[in-house]
């Protein structure tokens, strides 16, 4: 409805075929086959231990595949992370302590410099970054001087630094009250509108996925595998007030339903 | 800057009743000090002890007026074995912790060897280091030095271990190197590691020190220990025996002071 679910003529951000993760003889992931819309918004949803988080570390390169092949833009993962076309935001900030918000907006851009590549420079420097979500005069503090939602996002600016296409964000608002986590939702789907990322977004949170998803993952537990792919039209640009509206409930409850008989 | 930006916010929240409680909190332990330093003083008086056995704390005030010149004199060779050491000691415990974290084969073949070494009492091995070394400078230096080692090095490798594994994915993320991830990561996380170790290195090398100058000195605070006791001169020995622990205090300080201006966060 909206126009920007629709992948028909668009490219691919991501492409995954029949791909699995294996620890051993456990199965986290089974037969994944997925293609991710470039610039579309996709929350991951799915009962705890279905491999959200494997999945994002499987297309991010942290994990290799046991089967099937993943493809980031129409390159490995590994030739996807070394060109940086993705970043990770953790469930933890994982601010170096010692450094200052900005220091660690720019530690992107000072590693990774033995592989050959060049590291590419994003539009927005590190300061725009910072003041991009919200943090203009707080360059200098340290991570300990900085509230939860305010370390979430100096890591999200790290994230954006060398302007990836994909963002992979694991849980990255689960720790943080909810008045927070309304405000950093509305500030990422800003960031979404303007930088036109692609974003894969892993919650335990059904309002939060329907909030900000334009598709839901649902995953499915023992093994990890696709349940289904819930296209979510809401009109844009989403609002927290959204909340309220009938059509919001009723994906919040048809979710909540596909859930229970994962 | 950061830090010291917010210093004075964080002083203003209640200072009167700071500067009352930082008072209160000195004035406790100086005044028991000074009232032990009195009970001393008069029993030993009182009771006619002699002061050979027992000096008063005015016998020892007074070998700091009258004889200061031989207490420098010997203070400062203990002050340079001990701060050698210190270096050699801890550098070397710190070189051999990277090679640790970099190698777990050279961790398994070498550790139970340094916990060996660790275990067996000081003036033992003093005296076979004097023997490898000879009677110089250098015995003394390893001596203080080993007694910082083991420490430093434990607390080293775990320092150096104590980068989360979500940072460590964040560094594979950025493609980053080992040697990035060593200089970026590793070793500014284990800064707080290394100087709670540091600090206890700080007074050791002193006792590792003076333990090498009880073997074949003529100068030092470790010599004038001994020759002190063999002469029954207490007050100098007792007056000793408060520069040694004076010059702990120093290091302790200096290690201290250090720490604050490296690990901020």
């Amino acid at each position: 409805m909206d126009g920007t679910t629709n992948t028909g003529g668009r490219s691919i951000a991501a492409t995954l075929t029949g791909a699995s993760v294996k620890f051993g003889s456990f199965t986290a992931l089974s037969n994944i086959s997925l293609e991710i819309g470039e610039g579309q918004f996709w929350t991951i949803l799915g009962p705890s231990g279905c491999g959200k988080s494997t999945m994002l570390r499987l297309v991010s390169d942290l994990l290799p595949p046991a089967d099937g092949t993943v493809e980031i833009l129409g390159k490995s993962t590994e030739a996807a992370r070394l060109a940086r076309e993705f970043a990770f935001v953790f469930q933890d900030a994982t601010l170096l302590p010692w450094r200052t918000a900005l220091k660690n907006v720019e530690l992107p851009l000072e590693m990774g410099r033995k592989r050959g590549i060049p590291i590419p420079q994003g539009d927005r420097t590190p300061m725009e970054l910072l003041e991009l979500v919200g943090l203009k005069g707080r360059e200098n503090a340290l991570p300990h001087e900085l509230s939860g939602g305010m370390r979430q996002r100096v890591a999200i600016a790290r994230a954006l630094v060398c302007q990836p296409k994909l963002l992979l964000m694991d849980e990255p608002f689960g720790a943080l009250d909810e008045m927070t986590r309304d405000r950093l939702n509305m500030q990422l789907l800003e960031i979404w509108r303007e930088t036109g990322v692609t974003c894969l977004f892993v919650t335990h949170s059904i309002p939060e996925a329907v909030l900000l998803g334009q598709k839901v993952l649902m995953l499915r537990a023992h093994p990890g595998r696709v349940k289904e792919v819930v296209d979510i039209n809401l009109p844009e640009p989403r609002a927290v007030d959204l909340r309220e509206t009938a059509e919001f409930n009723e994906y919040s409850s048809y979710l909540r339903k596909s859930l229970e008989d994962c | 800057m950061a830090v010291t930006e917010l210093l004075p916010e964080a002083a203003e929240e209640k200072p009167p009743s700071q500067l009352g409680q930082r008072l209160t909190n000195a004035a406790v332990p100086i005044g028991t000090a000074i009232t032990l330093l009195l009970i001393w003083q008069f029993g030993v008086r009182f009771f006619e002890v002699p002061t050979y056995i027992a000096p008063a704390p005015t016998d020892v005030l007074a070998v700091f007026r009258d004889r200061f010149d031989i207490l420098a004199t010997n203070f400062w060779p203990t002050f340079t074995i001990s701060v050698a050491g210190f270096f050699a000691g801890n550098l070397a415990a710190i070189l051999i912790a990277v090679t640790f974290v970099h190698s777990r084969a050279a961790e398994r073949a070498f550790f139970p060897i340094a916990v060996f070494i660790n275990t067996i009492p000081i003036l033992a091995i003093a005296p076979i280091l004097v023997l490898i070394f000879g009677p110089g400078m250098t015995s003394k230096v390893v001596i203080a030095g080993l007694i910082c080692f083991f420490p430093t090095l434990v607390n080293m490798v775990r320092g150096l271990q104590s980068v989360s594994p979500q940072t460590l994915e964040l560094a594979r993320i950025l493609s980053a190197s080992k040697s990035e991830i060593f200089w970026k990561m590793r070793l500014p996380s284990s800064m707080p590691f290394l100087f709670s170790a540091l600090k206890i290195a700080a007074t050791t090398c002193v006792i590792g020190a003076i333990v090498s100058e009880w073997i074949g000195a003529n100068v030092g605070l470790g010599a004038l220990i001994i020759d002190s006791t063999f002469n029954f001169r207490s007050p100098m020995l007792y007056a000793t025996v408060f520069m040694s622990s004076g010059l702990s205090v120093l290091l302790f300080s200096l290690v201290t002071i250090t720490e604050k201006l490296v690990v901020r966060w």
